[in-house]
């Protein structure tokens, strides 16, 4: 079974042996940090953050009458979470954080989108419940650190004296474009047991472990949205809050400002979308822009949806202390796209306010607001910015 | 790790004397009370002999004793037995949720509720009772004790306002029960409802009085046990234990046992409110008055604190309590019957139930008096200390 490396500075009051709490969503990967942990000896509390309860919008369109399964905090996933807990003798707790997501997850999506922008709910959760809210209860209740299942890697650099956040050994699992918010303090308190490993690995230390969940799908969507409408869960969101979703219709416009047809609107729409336009077009069209003021979206082709640069702004910075000049960086502003070369610098936006400038080597396709950019040198991830 | 268990109102060992009286009624006395033969005698005998007793715990003629799976099944048997379209109910808002939900399912069939809400100190005012009665109310369902915060309710004078208006009045005893004596007449109840499980018996048995002539439709039909008010072979073994559960209960009583567990309630008590800043009784009025409670139970409020967390720094330092009530998936949501007393939500939350068994001892009470002015005090000092929230993340 693979060891994990935990590296703490020796001026840290950390206890090599202390307390961790682990995060336990009920899916493999948490679960096998569980086990993994346990197995080496360490004092582990099993944790589950009661975060949406699923049952809050049924009945409603598109949402099932009754308990769903198999998403974060189902039910079902608590059940799971608990059976493992179980089986690796573990005290086991669940958490209820449900306004605090709903007040620092939920209400920014529905805010984003209704600003056409496209939210990142995993960045935020990751920020406000898992690696704050979770970490400060762990604390509370006595442990000295958090561990999650998530795949990265997290390291003490002496030479700097900077904990340093890195890209895992499996790439295609790689979370550390939602991880780029972490202070250092919350990175000195948090284990990332999984970076080592590759997915393989982890469900056979799972079925090793004796832990039933072992072969248990991996989970894709949005947790609070069973079914992955969110147009529909924003109208159900608001409807239950006795609000309306507000009037944004507008137009349909080319760059060169030509109207081509009415859209029912803005938040309806995210960049580099080519479906659900509702306009026909001999070449294929793509929204390229969303403006919340005019409410115009502006649509064309594929090609137009590349861009040299783009401002960011309110950077959280992991491998330097701060951004001072121009910086040669990878940069990464989707999940699933690859880090393309760039270089960064501080700017200051007309209003005063500071911002990093991102200048790619090669234009790149859909720069979206309301997403992150994340920064790597090499696999360490340098930091990252929110797109404007 | 020493392990003190102060939930006893979420529930109890049973006692040795009740694992014994119960003990035969397995393997050796295993016979259907309802058989005609030898082996169904003698558990006829014990279910008879079980029957006598409760009929003595609650004041009442054997005949009126009816045993069922436990509290909830008699709060619903009484809700649901006794209410038909059209009808109005009154209860409070603090009632436990097998009341509660099942007024709202009534709700469906056009039975209207109103909930009383409690004063401050989490007593019920009968006026409030007596100015909500209407024509069409039929039953006033009110708790004896509560569950959460002791507070024993005037259950008496609300009797006398169901007598003088001609309404059934069902009383939820299970928090009650074994802690404070019970009369049905002088309570003028038509409905009593107890549980095993929180007086030292088992958990699946608990026992209702039905005054006799009290038209309740049974909720389960089928043979003729219980006089037709409930369907089902006789759970022998519990029903024997609760019968010895309820003889101790009572000698307890009267021998004043409770007295013993109030001293040490108040000693935990004092000891908290005095080590600790920033905390208060549950429970007490504008003045610091106490209500009349449950002799075993404190519910204590903490300022700047989450209750959860320190339900688990409490629980992984071998103190078992509890703080407001478990949700579906086991997370805890704040109390319902603090937030009636008008706690705001941050102090439901911030709120802990301490209730003592009647086996506690001075050794528990020093116990918790070390362990929980030190987990309050951790909690609080973390409480502000991370806040260096990302600049990615700052509002």
């Amino acid at each position: 079974m693979a060891t994990v490396t935990t590296s703490i500075p020796a001026t840290s009051n950390i206890q090599p042996n202390g307390t961790i709490a682990v995060a336990m969503s009920g899916g493999v990967d948490s679960s096998t940090v569980a086990a993994m942990l346990r197995a080496e000896g360490h004092d582990v509390i099993g944790l589950t953050l009661q975060l949406w309860d699923q049952n809050r919008l049924a009945g409603k369109p598109g949402v099932p009458e009754g308990p769903k399964t198999g998403r974060c905090c189902s039910l079902d996933d608590v059940y799971d979470a608990r059976r493992v807990a179980e089986t690796l003798d573990i005290p086991y707790y669940v958490v209820n954080q449900q306004e605090r997501f709903e007040q620092d997850v939920v209400r920014p999506f529905v805010n984003d989108y209704l600003s056409g922008r496209t939210p990142i709910p995993c960045s935020l959760c990751n920020n406000h419940l898992k690696f704050d809210q979770l970490l400060l209860t762990a604390r509370q209740i006595g442990a000295d650190r958090i561990a999650t299942g998530h795949y990265a890697v997290n390291e003490y650099d002496p030479a700097r004296a900077r904990w340093i956040l890195k890209r895992p050994v499996d790439l295609a699992k790689d979370q550390t474009w939602f991880l780029f918010g972490l202070t250092q303090e919350q990175l000195a308190h948090t284990l990332f047991p999984l970076g080592h490993l590759n997915k393989p690995a982890v469900r056979e230390i799972a079925r090793e472990s004796g832990l039933a969940l072992a072969d248990k799908p991996d989970s894709q969507e949005i947790c609070f949205i069973p079914g992955g409408d969110y147009k529909q869960f924003i109208q159900n969101y608001l409807e239950e809050q006795g609000k309306i979703v507000p009037e944004s219709a507008g137009q349909l416009v080319t760059t060169a400002g030509q109207p081509l047809g009415r859209h029912e609107g803005i938040h309806n729409f995210t960049i580099g979308q080519r479906k659900g336009l509702g306009i026909t077009s001999p070449n294929p069209l793509y929204v390229l822009n969303i403006d919340s003021a005019s409410r115009n979206v502006t649509v064309g082709p594929e090609s137009e949806l590349n861009r040299p640069s783009f401002t960011c702004q309110r950077a959280n910075w992991i491998s330097i202390p701060s951004l001072e000049g121009r910086l040669r960086v990878q940069a990464r502003i989707r999940h699933s796209q690859s880090p393309a070369p760039a270089w960064i610098e501080p700017t200051t936006a007309p209003d005063g306010s500071q911002g990093v400038l991102v200048t790619f080597d090669e234009p790149q396709r859909a720069v979206t607001p309301g997403h992150s950019a994340v920064f790597y040198q090499e696999d360490e991830v340098v930091g990252g910015a929110w797109i404007v | 790790m020493r392990r003190v268990y102060m939930d006893a109102n979420a529930t109890t060992p049973l006692l040795p004397e009740v694992m014994e009286a119960m003990r035969p009624y397995w393997m050796e006395h295993y016979g259907n009370a309802s058989s005609i033969h030898q082996q169904g005698q003698r558990a006829r005998t014990a279910v008879d002999q079980a029957r006598e007793i409760l009929a003595e715990f609650f004041g009442c003629h054997a005949a009126e004793v009816v045993f069922t799976s436990g509290g909830t099944e008699g709060d619903n048997t009484a809700l649901f037995g006794l209410l038909h379209p059209g009808d109005h109910l009154i209860t409070t808002s603090i009632e436990h949720s097998a009341v509660l939900a099942a007024a709202d399912r009534l709700a469906h069939d056009g039975i209207e509720t109103t909930r009383i809400d409690p004063q401050p100190n989490g007593l019920i005012d009968p006026m409030d009772i007596l100015r909500a009665i209407r024509p069409e109310t039929r039953l006033i369902s009110v708790m004896l004790a509560n569950n959460e915060t002791g507070v024993v309710q005037p259950v008496e004078e609300i009797g006398r306002i169901a007598a003088q208006t001609g309404c059934f009045f069902h009383i939820d005893a299970v928090q009650g029960a074994g802690k404070i004596p019970i009369d049905v007449k002088k309570i003028g109840c038509h409905v009593l409802t107890i549980s095993g499980h929180k007086m030292y018996a088992p958990k699946g048995i608990g026992a209702m009085f039905v005054r006799k002539g009290t038209p309740l439709d049974p909720m389960f039909v089928g043979g003729s046990h219980e006089r037709r008010r409930r369907a089902g072979t006789e759970n022998v073994p519990a029903i024997v234990a609760l019968g010895k559960a309820a003889e101790i209960a009572m000698h307890g009583l009267e021998s004043g046992a409770m007295h013993r567990v109030a001293e040490l309630r108040d000693r935990l008590e004092n000891g908290i409110l005095t080590r600790i800043p920033g905390t208060g009784i549950n429970g007490a009025d504008a003045h610091g008055k106490v209500a009349p409670r449950a002799s075993n139970t404190s519910n204590i409020w903490f300022d700047q604190l989450e209750g959860e967390a320190l339900v688990i720094a409490l629980d992984l330092k071998g103190l078992a309590v509890s703080g407001g009530s478990a949700c579906h998936s086991g997370a805890t949501e704040p109390s319902h019957v603090l937030m009636a007393m008008g706690l705001d939500k941050a102090r439901a939350r911030a709120s802990l139930r301490f209730s003592l068994l009647k086996t506690a001892t001075e050794a528990d009470i020093d116990y918790a008096l070390e362990i929980v002015p030190a987990a309050v005090a951790r909690l609080r000092e973390l409480s502000p200390a991370l806040a260096g929230t990302s600049p990615a993340y700052a509002s």
